[in-house]
C-alpha cells in the first residue's frame, strides 16, 4: 500500500511540474512500439521530401533491354519494372504521391469535419438533427464504395481522387465532432461562460476547440492507415493517380501482368503501402493512449 | 419490440432515399456527355437529341430523379450503354458471386477471428494475446489486393497449388459447389478473410476481457461453477456483439469486394463495377452502386433488429 501512495504522489508531482503535453510526451516515449512506428512513418516523410536526392536513377527513364530485370540485378538493386525503370527509384519516388493521396484527403476532411461535427454539436436542435441525418446518408455507404463510386463518376486523376477521399471521410470525422462537442456543451464552465455574456463564436473558439480537438486529430490520425490503403486502391483500379507517375498503388496495377515473370518484383510496391500503412496505424493507437483518449 | 421495429424501419427510408439520390446524383456530377460512348463522333444533332430523350437526359433533375428512382422500384435500372443490356440482370447475375465470396470469407473471417479474439481476451497479457492482437493489427493495415497478389505468387505461381484467377475451369460462370469451382474460391475468400478477422479478433477480445471483469462472472466463480460453465455465460454475453460485427463485416466485403474480385478476376459486382469504370458506363455503375449500397443499408438494419432481440438491454425507450 505504501508503494502506491508514493506512486499517486509521484504522479500527482508529474502533472503539476509539467503541463499536459508534456506529460503525453513522456508516456508516448515509454511506449516502445509507437516509437518505432513513429520513426518509421518519419523516415517515409524523409524520403518523400528528399527523393531526389536518395534516388539512384530517374523514376521515369527507363531502357527496353533492362524491362524486368531481377532483384539484385547490377545498377538495379531492386530490379526493373515492366519499362525498364529503376524500382528502387520509384519505390523512393512513389513515397511522394502516395502519402500525399493518402495523408491530404485526412487533413481536409479533419478541417472540414470538425468544422462540421463542432458547429452541430455546440448549436444542438434541429441544426444538429439536419446536419446528422444528411450526413448518415453518405455513411450508409461502406467507404470502399463511396470513394470508388464517386472516382468511378469523375474519372481518373489526382483531383478527383483527393476529392472523392475526402467526401468518404468527412461523415465519420464529424461524427466523433459531434459526439465529443455535445459532452463537453454540457459542461459547467461553459454554462458560466453563457451566463457571463460570452458570444458563441467565442465560446467556441476559447473553452471548445482546446477540449474538442484532441480528440478528434487522434481520430483522424486513425484514418491515415486506412486512407493510404484506399488511395492506393484507387490507382490499382486505374483511378487515381495515371502512369507513368511513380505511386505504389499504380505500380502494382501495371506490374500485375508480370506476375509470372518476375513474381516477387511485382510484389514491392504493396510492401511499402503495408509498411506506411501499419506504421500510421501503429503510431495513432500510441497517441491515442499516450493522449488517453478514450474511443 | 415491435414499435423498435417500426421506428427502426421508419428511420432507414429516408436513408434509402438519400442514398438513391447520391446515385442519381454520380451521373450528373461526371464531366461531358453520357452518351459519348455509345454515339459515333460525327453524330448529327438530330440523332443526339433522339438518343437523350430515349435515355431521359432532356428532362430536369428532378423530373429525371422521379423517373429513375420509380423505375428502379419496379426493378428497371435502365440498360448497359456499353453492351446495351438492361442493368438489372447484369447486377443480379453478378451479386449472387459476390455473396458466395463475401459470406464464405465472413465465415472463415468470423470463425478466426472470434477464436484469435477468444483465446486472447481469456489469457489477457499472455503472449497469445500479444499474437492475437499483433494478427489483428495487421489484419487492418495490410492492403488486402496486395496480399491477394501474394497469396496468387506463393499458391499459384510458386507452389501451382490453386488457379489465381477466375471463378471455376475453362471461364465457366455458373457457380457449383464441388471441388473444381471451390478451389478457385479458396484463395480470394481467405484473402478477403483477413479484413473482418482483425477487427472480429479485436471486438471480441475486448468484449471478452470486459465480461470476465463483471461481478456476475466472479460470482458463478464463487458459485463453485467450473472454467467450462464461466465460459458458456461468456459466450452468451458475448454473442449478440460478435453477430452485428459480423453482419456489418459482411456489409463491408459486399460493397468493398472490387479490389479483390480484381486480382481475382472473380465475376462478381466488384468486377462489374471494374467494367463500367473502364469503359465509362454510367448506368451500369450507378445501378451496381445502387444495388449495393441497398444491400448495406438493409443488412445494417436486420444487423439492429437481430442484436437488440437477442439483448434485450440495447433496447431504448
Amino acid at each position: 500500500m505504501p508503494d502506491t501512495a508514493a506512486n499517486i504522489t509521484e504522479l500527482a508531482k508529474i502533472e503539476r511540474s509539467h503541463g499536459y503535453w508534456r506529460s503525453v510526451w513522456t508516456r508516448f516515449l515509454r511506449d516502445k512500439v509507437a516509437v518505432c512506428a513513429g520513426l518509421v512513418a518519419a523516415g517515409l516523410v524523409l524520403m518523400a521530401i528528399f527523393a531526389p536526392w536518395i534516388a539512384p536513377a530517374d523514376p521515369l527513364d527507363g531502357s527496353m533491354i533492362k524491362r524486368l530485370s531481377p532483384i539484385g540485378t547490377e545498377g538495379y538493386p531492386l530490379g526493373a519494372d515492366e519499362l525498364g525503370r529503376d524500382m528502387l527509384s520509384r519505390l523512393i519516388y512513389g513515397a511522394r504521391l502516395s502519402l500525399f493521396m493518402g495523408v491530404v484527403p485526412v487533413l481536409i476532411a479533419f478541417a472540414i469535419g470538425s468544422a462540421i461535427g463542432i458547429a452541430a454539436g455546440y448549436l444542438g436542435g434541429w441544426v444538429n438533427t439536419i446536419t446528422m441525418r444528411t450526413l448518415d446518408v453518405l455513411y450508409a455507404f461502406p467507404s470502399v464504395l463511396l470513394a470508388i463510386a464517386i472516382s468511378g463518376a469523375l474519372g481518373a486523376g489526382i483531383l478527383n481522387g483527393l476529392l472523392s477521399l475526402t467526401v468518404v471521410f468527412i461523415p465519420p470525422i464529424a461524427r466523433v465532432a459531434e459526439s465529443v462537442t455535445t459532452s463537453v456543451r454540457k459542461l459547467e464552465y461553459i454554462e458560466a461562460a453563457q451566463a457571463s455574456g460570452a458570444s458563441s463564436f467565442q465560446i467556441v473558439r476559447q473553452h471548445v476547440l482546446g477540449n474538442v480537438l484532441g480528440p478528434i486529430f487522434v481520430y483522424a490520425t486513425s484514418l491515415i492507415s486506412v486512407s493510404m490503403i484506399l488511395a492506393a486502391g484507387l490507382s490499382f483500379l486505374g483511378l487515381g493517380v495515371s502512369p507513368p507517375n511513380a505511386e505504389w498503388g499504380l505500380m502494382l496495377n501495371t506490374l500485375r501482368n508480370a506476375i509470372y515473370v518476375q513474381p516477387w518484383l511485382a510484389a514491392l510496391p504493396g510492401v511499402m503501402i503495408f509498411l506506411t500503412s501499419i506504421s500510421f496505424n501503429m503510431l495513432s493507437d500510441g497517441l491515442r493512449s499516450a493522449m488517453d483518449v478514450k474511443q | 419490440m415491435l414499435s423498435f421495429v417500426l421506428r427502426r424501419v421508419l428511420y432507414t427510408l429516408p436513408i434509402m432515399l438519400g442514398v438513391s439520390l447520391v446515385c442519381f446524383a454520380l451521373v450528373h456530377i461526371s464531366p461531358g456527355d453520357p452518351l459519348v460512348s455509345i454515339l459515333p463522333p460525327d453524330a448529327s444533332v438530330e440523332l443526339q437529341e433522339q438518343m437523350m430523350a430515349i435515355y431521359g437526359f432532356d428532362r430536369s433533375y428532378p423530373e429525371q430523379f422521379l423517373r429513375w428512382l420509380g423505375l428502379a422500384l419496379q426493378g428497371d435500372l435502365g440498360n448497359s450503354i456499353a453492351t446495351g443490356r438492361p442493368v438489372a440482370s447484369e447486377v443480379f447475375n453478378a451479386v449472387g458471386n459476390t455473396l458466395i465470396l463475401a459470406i464464405t470469407a465472413t465465415i472463415i473471417g468470423f470463425v478466426l477471428g472470434g477464436l484469435f479474439g477468444f483465446v486472447a481476451g481469456y489469457f489477457r497479457d499472455s503472449w497469445i494475446d500479444k499474437l492475437a492482437t499483433a494478427i489483428s493489427v495487421i489484419g487492418v493495415s495490410v492492403p488486402h489486393y496486395w496480399l491477394g497478389m501474394v497469396m496468387v505468387i506463393i499458391f499459384s505461381v510458386e507452389l501451382r497449388w490453386l488457379p489465381a484467377t477466375g471463378a471455376g475451369p475453362g471461364g465457366s460462370s455458373q457457380w457449383v459447389w464441388d471441388w473444381e469451382h471451390m478451389q478457385y474460391l479458396i484463395l480470394p475468400a481467405v484473402t478477403m478473410s483477413v479484413i473482418p478477422m482483425g477487427i472480429v479478433a479485436r471486438t471480441v477480445r475486448a468484449l471478452v476481457a470486459d465480461i470476465l471483469q463483471q461481478e456476475f462472472v466472479s460470482g458463478l466463480r464463487a458459485k463453485g461453477l467450473l472454467d467450462r460453465g464461466v465460459l458458456a455465460h461468456v459466450i452468451k454475453n458475448a454473442a449478440p456483439t460478435a453477430l452485428a460485427v459480423m453482419g456489418l463485416q459482411l456489409g463491408y466485403l459486399l460493397g468493398g469486394s472490387i479490389l479483390i474480385e480484381t486480382v481475382f478476376s472473380w465475376p462478381g459486382t466488384g468486377f462489374l463495377l471494374g467494367q463500367a469504370i473502364f469503359q465509362r458506363d454510367l448506368p451500369l455503375l450507378q445501378g451496381t452502386i445502387l444495388v449495393l449500397a441497398m444491400f448495406f443499408v438493409i443488412l445494417n438494419l436486420l444487423v439492429d433488429v437481430a442484436q437488440t432481440s437477442l439483448d434485450p438491454r440495447l433496447q431504448r425507450g
